[in-house]
C-alpha cells in the first residue's frame, strides 16, 4: 500500500509513534507553560531545565535508593514541584508587578544555573535508564512493532492532559483558577488565597514537566542538555497554539509531534525546522495563534 | 507633529548632552590608550560584543522589544563574511558590507514575522526563528557544519591597511565600533528615535497619534540586525573563524546579559556590560560549565536586585541620562 511512496510501513508507523511521543512531551510542557502564564503572567524559561531535573530525579531514585519507575513517577514530580514552589516563593513573586519580560530573564538565568550545575556533575553525555520490567516487550501489529513502553507513554500523557483539562474547565477549583487568570484582585476580594493558588499553580505546571521528564528517561537518555533544545520547540508550539486555551495547547502539542514525525519520513532534512516553519506560516495567517485570542 | 516632538526632545537633551559628551570622551580615550596596556585581541573581542550589545539595546531599550534571537544575525554575518573573504576572495571591506547586508535581509524576514506579536511572544518568536537559523547553519554546506569556517583571511583594508598586524586591525575595529555606536546614538536622539520611545511607553497611544507603529518597529529591527551583523562579521575577521557557537541560543542569552548588567536603555550600558561579561568569561574560561552557572547567577541577581544595571545606577546617581 505504501510501496508507491517508496517507504516501508514499518518506518512510517515507527516515526509516527515517535512523533506521538514527542507530541506527548510537547503537550505536557506547553500545557504547564500555558497554565503558569495564565496566572503568573510569566513565561517559564526554566521549564526545560525542570523537565531535565525530573528525569534526573528518577535516575537518582533508581541508582542511589533503588526506588523503581512507578514510585519515581509519583515522587519525582512532587520533589520537582517543591523545588518549583520554592523558586516561586523566593524569587518569582517579586516580579509580578514588573514587565513580564523580567520573569523570562530570571527563569532563563535559573535554567542556565540548573543546566550548568548538572553539566558539571554529569558532563554532557547521557545516563541510561532501564524500561521498567512490567512495560518491556511489545506487540506485533502486522504493519509495525509496537513497544509497550512507548504505547504507555502516549496513553498516559493523553490521560494526564485530558485530566488537567477536566480539572481546569469542569471543577470548582478550576473555575477559581480561571477567574484568577481573568482578575486576580477580584478573586482575592472574594476571600480566596490567590498568592497560595499562584504558588500551587506554578508547582503543578512544573510537576507536569517533571512527570514528562520521568516518562522520557527510558526513551531518551537522562542528560543535562535534554531540556535545553526542547524548551525552544515548546515555545514555538505555544506560539502556534496560542496560550488562551488548554485544549488548544494539548491538540497543538500532539499534532505538531505527529507532523514532525512524518517530516522525518518524507523529508528528513527539514525535521529539525518543520515546527519553526509552521510557526512562521501561522504567524502570517493567524498571528494570535490557532487557538489564541487576539491580544 | 514630528517637529514638535523633535523640539521637545532637543530641549531635554541640551542639559544631558554635556554629560554624555564627557562620557563619550572617556570611552574613546580609554579605547585609544588601552591597547598599549591590555591584550588587544581581548579588547577587540570586547569592541565586537559592545557593538553587538548596543545594537541589541536599540531594540530592547528604546522600542521595548526583547529579541531572544540576536545570535542569528551575529552568527550568520560571521559565516557570510568568512565565505566572502575565503571562498570568493573578496577584500575585508567588501566582505563586511556583504555580511551586514545579509544580516539586514535576515532581520527584515525575521522582523516581519516577529513584530506581528508583542511582548513575551515577540521574545519566543525571535528565539524560535533563531533556532531555525541555527539548524540551517548546522546543515548548510557553506557554513562547514560543526567545523565552521576556519582560517578566514584578514586581508588588507582598502588595499592599504594590513589587518594581519595587531595595532592596525585594532584601530580598524575601534573605528567600526565607533561608527556603529554613533549611528545608534544619532538614531536614538532623532525624531525617529523619539517615536520609538513613544511606542515603548505607550503603543496604543502612538498608534492613535497616527504613527505607523509596525513600520517604525521593523526599521528599528532591521537596523539592529544589520549592526549586529557588522559586529559578527568584524569578529569573524578578527578571530579568522565563524562557528556554530555564534548562532547558538546561548549567544542570544549572552547579549541580553551584557545589556542587562550594563543597563537596559542606557547609551553606554551595553559597552560596560560587554566589557564585564567578556572579562568574566576570560577569567572563568578554564572552569568549563561554571561559566554557565556564573552567567545564570548574574542574570538572577540582576533581575532581582539590580534591574537598572551599572550605568543605569550611575545615571540615577548623577540624575542625568547616560
Amino acid at each position: 500500500m505504501f510501496q508507491w511512496l517508496g517507504i516501508a510501513p514499518q518506518a512510517l508507523f515507527g516515526q509516527l509513534l515517535i512523533g506521538l511521543i514527542n507530541g506527548s512531551f510537547y503537550a505536557l510542557l506547553s500545557l504547564g507553560l500555558a497554565v503558569i502564564f495564565g496566572l503568573l503572567n510569566i513565561i517559564n524559561f526554566s521549564h526545560g531545565a525542570l523537565y531535565m531535573m525530573g528525569a534526573f530525579c528518577a535516575w537518582f531514585l533508581l541508582t542511589m535508593l533503588g526506588v523503581g519507575y512507578w514510585w519515581a513517577l509519583l515522587l519525582s514530580p512532587i520533589a520537582i514541584a517543591a523545588v518549583g514552589m520554592l523558586i516561586e516563593r523566593s524569587m518569582l513573586r517579586w516580579l509580578y508587578r514588573l514587565d513580564p519580560l523580567y520573569g523570562l530573564l530570571l527563569t532563563f538565568g535559573l535554567a542556565l544555573v540548573i543546566q550548568g550545575l548538572f553539566q558539571n556533575a554529569y558532563g554532557s553525555s547521557g545516563q541510561p535508564y532501564e524500561i521498567p520490567a512490567s512495560l518491556t516487550g511489545g506487540y506485533n501489529l502486522g504493519f509495525m512493532f509496537l513497544p509497550v513502553y512507548r504505547a504507555w507513554v502516549v496513553l498516559a500523557s493523553a490521560v494526564l492532559c485530558l485530566g488537567t483539562w477536566l480539572i481546569i474547565e469542569r471543577t470548582k477549583l478550576g473555575s477559581y483558577l480561571r477567574a484568577a487568570t481573568e482578575n486576580p484582585a477580584l478573586v482575592q476580594a472574594f476571600g480566596i488565597n490567590v498568592p497560595r493558588m499562584i504558588t500551587l499553580t506554578y508547582g503543578f505546571g512544573v510537576g507536569l514537566a517533571a512527570l514528562a521528564g520521568v516518562m522520557a528517561a527510558p526513551i531518551y537518555q537522562v542528560s543535562p542538555l535534554m531540556g535545553a533544545d526542547l524548551i525552544i520547540v515548546v515555545f514555538a508550539v505555544v506560539v502556534i497554539g496560542g496560550m488562551g486555551s488548554i485544549m488548544g495547547s494539548i491538540l497543538t502539542g500532539f499534532g505538531l509531534g505527529v507532523i514532525e514525525g512524518l517530516t522525518k519520513v518524507f523529508y528528513p532534512e527539514a525535521s529539525n525546522t518543520v515546527i519553526f516553519v509552521i510557526m512562521a506560516i501561522v504567524l502570517l495567517i493567524k498571528p494570535a495563534g490557532l487557538f489564541g485570542r487576539a491580544a | 507633529m514630528a517637529g514638535v516632538k523633535e523640539a521637545a526632545g532637543t530641549g531635554a537633551q541640551a542639559t544631558s548632552l554635556d554629560h554624555q559628551l564627557v562620557a563619550f570622551g572617556v570611552m574613546v580615550a580609554f579605547f585609544l590608550i588601552a591597547p598599549f596596556f591590555i591584550y588587544p585581541v581581548f579588547l577587540m573581542k570586547v569592541l565586537c560584543f559592545a557593538l553587538f550589545a548596543c545594537a541589541f539595546n536599540l531594540l530592547v531599550g528604546y522600542v521595548g522589544l526583547l529579541s531572544f534571537g540576536h545570535a542569528a544575525f551575529m552568527g550568520m554575518a560571521g559565516y557570510v563574511c568568512g565565505h566572502a573573504a575565503k571562498v570568493w576572495g573578496l577584500p575585508p571591506e567588501l566582505s563586511l558590507l556583504i555580511a551586514t547586508a545579509a544580516s539586514a535581509l535576515l532581520g527584515l524576514v525575521i522582523g516581519l514575522l516577529a513584530i506581528r506579536r508583542q511582548g513575551i511572544y515577540f521574545a519566543m518568536i525571535t528565539l524560535a526563528l533563531a533556532q531555525m537559523v541555527y539548524f540551517f547553519c548546522l546543515q548548510a554546506k557553506f557554513t562547514g557544519g560543526e567545523d565552521g569556517i576556519q582560517a578566514i583571511p584578514r586581508g588588507r583594508l582598502l588595499a592599504l591597511v594590513d589587518l594581519n598586524q595587531m595595532l592596525p586591525i585594532y584601530f580598524v575595529v575601534l573605528a567600526i565600533f565607533l561608527f556603529g555606536f554613533l549611528l545608534i546614538y544619532r538614531t536614538i536622539h532623532s525624531p525617529f528615535g523619539q517615536v520609538l520611545k513613544a511606542i515603548r511607553e505607550n503603543e496604543p497611544r502612538a498608534i492613535s497619534l497616527g504613527y505607523r507603529v509596525d513600520h517604525y518597529k521593523l526599521i528599528a529591527f532591521v537596523l539592529s540586525a544589520a549592526l549586529s551583523g557588522t559586529a559578527g562579521a568584524t569578529k569573524a575577521i578578527v578571530f579568522q573563524l565563524a562557528a556554530l557557537t555564534d548562532v547558538h541560543w546561548s549567544m542570544s542569552g549572552e547579549v541580553v546579559l551584557m545589556t542587562l548588567v550594563g543597563g537596559l536603555g542606557t547609551v553606554f550600558g551595553p559597552v560596560v556590560g560587554a566589557f564585564i561579561i567578556i572579562a568574566m568569561e576570560n577569567y572563568l574560561a578554564e572552569l568549563g560549565s561554571w561559566v554557565l552557572v556564573t552567567q545564570g547567577l548574574v542574570f538572577v541577581a540582576c533581575v532581582l536586585a539590580f534591574r537598572r544595571g551599572i550605568v543605569g545606577e550611575l545615571s540615577r546617581l548623577i540624575r542625568k541620562p547616560l
